[in-house]
C-alpha cells in the first residue's frame, strides 16, 4: 500500500499489443503468471527466459524499460522481506562473507523475488497497454459477474471525484490553520472520513436516481461488446504458451 | 385524451417522507406542449421533491401526475421515464458511465435500442449540445459547463416529451450559461426549469410557477411575477442587485 | 499487505481463489438485500438495482480513504485498511464486494498485489476482516445497551480484532502454501504482533469515523439500523410542522469508565507487542524490518539452532499454535471482558429487556 495508488499506469499508444482485445490480454497475463508461479525455483534459467519473453512484449508494446523498472518499486517491501529470508529461515546453513545463511532461505528469497518481479512486470505491461474502460469490458467478457464489473466501473468513474472531494476537504482544513501532526488530530481526520463516506453514499443515491430516470432497471444495457478473432487470441496467447514450454522444460530438466 | 393533450398535468399532489417531513401540500399545474416554464421557489420549498414525482421516482402520496395523457405509476414506468427527461443539478451524478458516448447511449440502450439506430441517437444528441467531438472522452476530463451540456444530451438522446432541468445555470460561467441558453432555446420540447436564477428564468421562460411551502403560490408570465414586489418578498425571492425585469426585452 | 505473485505456492493460491470466488458469489446475493433494505424512504421502487451504484461509490470511498494519512508521530503515518469500517457502515456482504473490487482494481491497474495472489489477498483482506469484524460487532451490539455510543465501542473492538485476524489468516495460508521455510512461529509472532499494533490504530480511526457518521446520518450506518427510531408521519391537508427527528441522548455516566477500560486494554495489547513497537504502518514491511533487527542482535541464536532438514509444517506447529493461542486469547479476552463489563452494567441500571449473551 502507499501513495502508489494514485497514478494510473496506462501509456497511450498504437502498438500491436495496445490493439489486442482486452480480454485476450487479461487472459494472457493471468496464464503467464500462473505458469511462472508453477515453475520450480531451481530452474533459474527458466526465469531468465521469462524475463526475456516479457522484455519482448515490452519492446513490442513500445513500453520503455525505465517505465517498467520504476513501477517495479511497488515490490520493495517484499524485496526487503526476501532479503531477510536467508537470515531467518531454518535448515541447512552456508557461510557467505562470514554470515551464516540458510540455504532454504536463499532459495525462498530467490523464489519470491523472481516470481514476484515477473508478476509485477506482467501486470504493469497489461495496465500500460490497456485503457481502463477496455479493462472493464475485458473483465466483463471473461465472465466476471456483471454486478462486480458494474461496481468496479462505478468505482473507477467516481474514484477521481471522491479523491477530489477529499483533497478539497484537506485544503479547507489547512486554510483554517489545521495541520494533522499526530494522534491527537485523528478525531478531526476521522470526521473528514465520515463526511466523505456520507457524501459518497449520498452521491451513490443520486447516481441511482439519475440511472432510474433513464430507464435503469437492474441490468446495464449492453452498449459495447469486445470481440476477438482467432488470430488475435493466438497472438495474445503466444506469451503464456511460450512460458508453458519453458515451465515444462524446467520440470523435466 | 383530447387532441390538445397537455405535456404535463399535476393535480392535487401531496407527499410526505416517511420520516414525517411533509414536502408537498397539494400541487396543481399543467404545461402545454412546447411551453418553456420556470419553477421558482426558495430553498426547501419542495422543488426537488416535485421533480422526483414527475417520473415516478417518488410516489405513494395523494394526487396525480400525468405525462402526455399517461398517468405516472407502476404500469407505465418505462414509458414515463422515457418521456420525462430529468437533468440533475450535479452533472457528475448524471454522467456515471466511463465515456461520454456510453453515457449518452445509456438511456436509449436501456430502452432496447441497438446498433446503428443507437449510434444515430447518440450522435444527434451530442450535436444538439455541440459536444460531438468529445464522444470518447471520460466525463471527468471535461469542464463543468461541458459536463452540464453532456448531461442535457444524455436526456435528449431519449427523445423526451418534456425536459426537466434542476438548476441548469448553477456553477456556470457567463459564457457557458449563454451557450446553454442557446441550446435550450433551440429545442422544440416542453421544458420545465427549476431555478433560483431569476434573470435566466426571465430570459428563457415566458411563464413561471412559484412553489412555496409545498403549494403553487403563483402562476403567470415571468415578467409580471418578477415585477410583483410583494409576491416576491412573500416567497423569499430576490432579484440580483440592479436588475429590473421591466427593462428587459424577452427573447421567448 | 498486498501479497505478490510467488509468495504463496500455486495450489494454495488456487484454493484461496476458489474460496474468494465462493465468498464473492455469496456476497453478490447478500449485497442486494443489504442495499435494498437501506433504501431511502419514500421511493416508489427499490431493491437489487441500487447495489451497483451504491457499492461502487462505497468502493471508491474505501479506495480514497486508504489514501488518507493519519500521522502517528513525526514523519510516520498510517492509513485505514477499511474492511471493518465498510462492514459496519454498509453491511458485511457489500463490504466484501467493495474491498474485493478495490483489491482487484489495485492488482489490475496498479500492479499492487499479484494476479495469482488475488485469491489470497481477497480471502485475507476482504473476507476475513469483514466477517470477523462484523461478527464481533454484532455480537457486542447484542449485549451492549441500545445506545449510540455502544456502536462506537463495538466498532472499536471489531476493528481491533479484525486486523490481527487477517494476520492469523495470512499466517495460516502461509503455513499451508508458503514458499519459504521461515518458521511459522516467527511469521506468526511477527505478523500478528505487528498487526495487533496496527489494529489499535485501525480501531481508533474506525470508531471515530463510525462515530462521525452516526452523529450526522445514523440511518446510513448499516450495523446500527436497529437503533434508528421510527418517527410518526403524514399530516394531510393543513400545514403542520413535522416533528424534528429526536436523537437518542447518549448517557454520560460511564463514558470515562469505558474509555479507561479501552485504554487499559490497548495498553495491555501494546505491552504484548511492545517488542515490535514502531510506527511503521504497513505490516509486512514492518515484519521484514523487525526480522532484520532481530537478526543483527540474535544472529547466533538462529545460526546455532540444531536444525537439519525438516520441513516447515512439523517444526512450527507447536510455535504456531502457541502464537495463535496467544493472540486469539487476547481477542477473546477483550470481547469477553467488554461483554461482562456491559452485562453487569446493564443489570445494574436495569435497562432494557434481556438479550442473549451470544459471544
Amino acid at each position: 500500500m502507499g501513495a502508489g495508488h494514485a497514478h494510473r499506469l496506462y501509456r497511450h499508444g498504437h502498438s500491436p499489443v495496445h490493439a489486442l482485445p482486452p480480454h485476450t490480454k487479461l487472459a494472457a497475463a493471468l496464464l503467464f503468471v500462473v505458469v511462472v508461479v508453477s515453475t520450480p525455483r531451481e530452474a533459474m534459467w527458466a526465469f531468465a527466459l521469462y524475463a526475456v519473453l516479457l522484455a519482448g512484449v515490452a519492446h513490442h508494446a513500445r513500453v520503455p524499460a525505465g517505465f517498467l523498472l520504476k513501477r517495479l518499486l511497488i515490490e520493495v517491501p517484499f524485496v526487503a522481506f526476501a532479503v531477510l529470508m536467508p537470515f531467518v529461515a531454518e535448515g541447512e546453513q552456508v557461510r557467505v562473507l562470514g554470515l551464516s545463511l540458510s540455504v532454504n532461505g536463499l532459495w525462498g528469497a530467490w523464489n519470491v523475488l523472481a516470481k514476484g518481479t515477473l508478476g509485477v512486470a506482467a501486470s504493469v505491461l497489461l495496465a500500460a497497454t490497456t485503457e481502463l474502460r477496455e479493462l472493464l469490458l475485458g473483465l466483463q467478457r471473461l465472465k466476471l459477474p456483471p454486478l462486480l464489473v458494474q461496481i468496479a466501473s462505478f468505482m473507477i468513474r467516481y474514484g477521481d471525484v471522491i479523491t477530489d472531494e477529499m483533497r478539497r476537504m484537506r485544503i479547507a482544513r489547512e486554510s483554517r490553520g489545521f495541520e494533522a501532526r499526530g494522534v491527537r488530530h485523528w478525531g478531526v481526520l476521522a470526521k473528514s472520513a465520515g463526511a466523505l463516506f456520507i457524501r459518497s453514499y449520498e452521491r451513490g443515491e443520486r447516481v441511482h436516481l439519475a440511472m432510474m430516470s433513464r430507464g435503469y432497471a437492474g441490468a446495464m444495457p449492453v452498449i459495447d461488446e469486445v470481440t476477438a478473432s482467432g488470430a488475435q487470441w493466438r497472438r495474445a496467447l503466444t506469451l503464456p504458451c511460450a512460458a508453458l514450454v519453458v515451465c515444462l522444460l524446467g520440470w523435466v530438466l | 385524451m383530447g387532441p390538445v393533450t397537455a405535456s404535463l398535468e399535476v393535480s392535487g399532489l401531496a407527499f410526505a417522507y416517511p420520516d414525517g417531513h411533509q414536502a408537498l401540500f397539494g400541487v396543481d399545474f399543467s404545461l402545454a406542449r412546447g411551453e418553456r416554464v420556470a419553477l421558482l421557489g426558495p430553498n426547501g420549498a419542495g422543488k426537488t421533491t416535485l421533480v422526483l414525482h414527475l417520473n415516478g421516482i417518488l410516489g405513494g402520496g395523494t394526487g396525480s401526475v400525468t405525462v402526455a395523457g399517461l398517468p405516472v405509476g407502476k404500469q407505465h414506468m418505462a414509458a414515463i421515464r422515457q418521456k420525462v427527461g430529468i437533468v440533475f443539478q450535479d452533472p457528475d451524478d448524471q454522467l456515471f458511465m466511463p465515456t461520454v458516448r456510453e453515457d449518452v447511449a445509456f438511456g436509449p440502450a436501456a430502452a432496447g435500442i441497438r446498433g446503428a439506430a443507437l449510434e444515430e441517437r447518440v450522435r444527434g444528441a451530442l450535436e444538439r449540445v455541440g459536444m460531438q467531438d468529445f464522444a470518447d472522452r471520460p466525463p471527468h476530463h471535461l469542464s463543468f459547463g461541458q459536463r452540464r451540456r453532456v448531461a442535457v444530451a444524455t436526456v435528449l438522446a431519449m427523445e423526451p416529451e418534456i425536459l426537466v432541468l434542476d438548476e441548469p445555470s448553477s456553477n456556470l460561467d457567463p459564457a457557458s450559461r449563454r451557450e446553454l441558453a442557446d441550446i435550450l432555446r433551440s429545442l422544440d420540447v416542453t421544458v420545465l426549469m427549476v431555478t433560483h436564477d431569476l434573470p435566466y428564468a426571465l430570459e428563457l421562460c415566458p411563464r413561471s410557477l412559484i412553489l412555496s411551502e409545498g403549494v403553487i403560490a403563483a402562476d403567470g408570465p415571468t415578467g409580471e411575477l418578477l415585477s410583483d414586489d410583494t409576491l416576491m418578498r412573500a416567497h423569499r425571492l430576490e432579484l440580483p442587485f440592479g436588475f429590473d425585469p421591466a427593462s428587459v426585452t424577452m427573447g421567448a | 499487505m498486498h501479497v505478490p505473485d510467488g509468495f504463496i505456492d500455486a495450489p494454495t493460491s488456487a484454493i484461496t481463489g476458489v474460496v474468494a470466488a465462493g465468498a464473492l458469489a455469496v456476497s453478490l446475493r447478500g449485497a442486494r438485500r443489504e442495499l435494498g433494505a437501506t433504501s431511502r424512504a419514500g421511493e416508489a421502487e427499490y431493491g437489487g438495482e441500487r447495489t451497483a451504484p451504491l457499492a461502487g461509490l462505497v468502493a471508491a470511498f474505501i479506495f480514497a480513504v486508504q489514501m488518507l494519512n493519519f500521522p502517528v508521530a513525526a514523519g510516520t503515518s498510517g492509513h485505514l485498511l477499511g474492511g471493518a469500517l465498510a462492514a459496519i457502515l454498509v453491511g458485511p456482504y457489500t463490504a466484501v464486494l467493495c474491498v474485493s473490487v478495490v483489491l482487484l482494481m489495485q492488482g489490475v491497474l496498479f500492479a499492487d498485489g499479484g494476479l495469482t495472489a488475488l485469491g489470497v489477498n481477497i480471502t485475507d483482506m476482504a473476507l476475513v476482516t469483514t466477517v470477523v469484524s462484523y461478527a464481533v460487532f454484532r455480537g457486542l451490539l447484542a449485549v451492549l445497551p441500545r445506545k449510540r455510543r455502544s456502536v462506537t465501542v463495538a466498532s472499536f473492538v471489531a476493528a481491533l480484532v479484525s486486523v490481527p485476524a487477517a494476520a492469523v489468516a495470512f499466517t495460516l495460508i502461509y503455513a499451508v502454501g508458503g514458499t519459504t521455510d521461515v518458521s511459522i512461529g516467527k511469521v506468526a509472532t511477527a505478523m500478528i504482533g505487528v498487526h495487533v499494533l496496527i489494529g489499535i490504530g485501525e480501531a481508533v480511526i474506525t470508531a471515530l469515523t463510525v462515530g462521525a457518521v452516526i452523529a450526522v446520518r445514523p440511518d446510513l450506518v448499516y450495523g446500527a439500523r436497529g437503533l434508528r427510531q421510527r418517527l410518526r408521519l403524514r399530516v394531510n391537508g393543513t400545514l403542520v410542522d413535522a416533528p424534528a427527528p429526536t436523537t437518542p441522548v447518549a448517557a454520560r455516566t460511564s463514558r470515562r469508565t469505558l474509555w479507561v477500560t479501552g485504554l487499559v486494554t490497548s495498553l495491555v495489547l501494546a505491552g504484548f507487542v511492545s517488542f515490535y513497537a514502531s510506527s511503521n504502518p504497513d505490516g509486512l514491511e514492518k515484519v521484514a524490518h523487525d526480522k532484520g533487527i532481530d537478526e543483527k542482535t540474535e544472529e547466533h541464536a538462529a545460526a546455532g539452532s540444531p536444525l537439519a532438514d525438516y520441513g516447515v509444517k512439523d517444526v512450527s506447529d507447536a510455535r504456531l499454535s502457541g502464537g495463535l493461542a496467544g493472540v486469539i486469547g487476547v481477542g477473546v479476552t477483550v470481547v469477553a471482558g467488554s461483554t461482562v463489563f456491559w452485562a453487569l452494567r446493564r443489570r445494574r441500571s436495569a435497562d432494557v429487556s434481556p438479550v442473549d449473551t451470544g459471544v
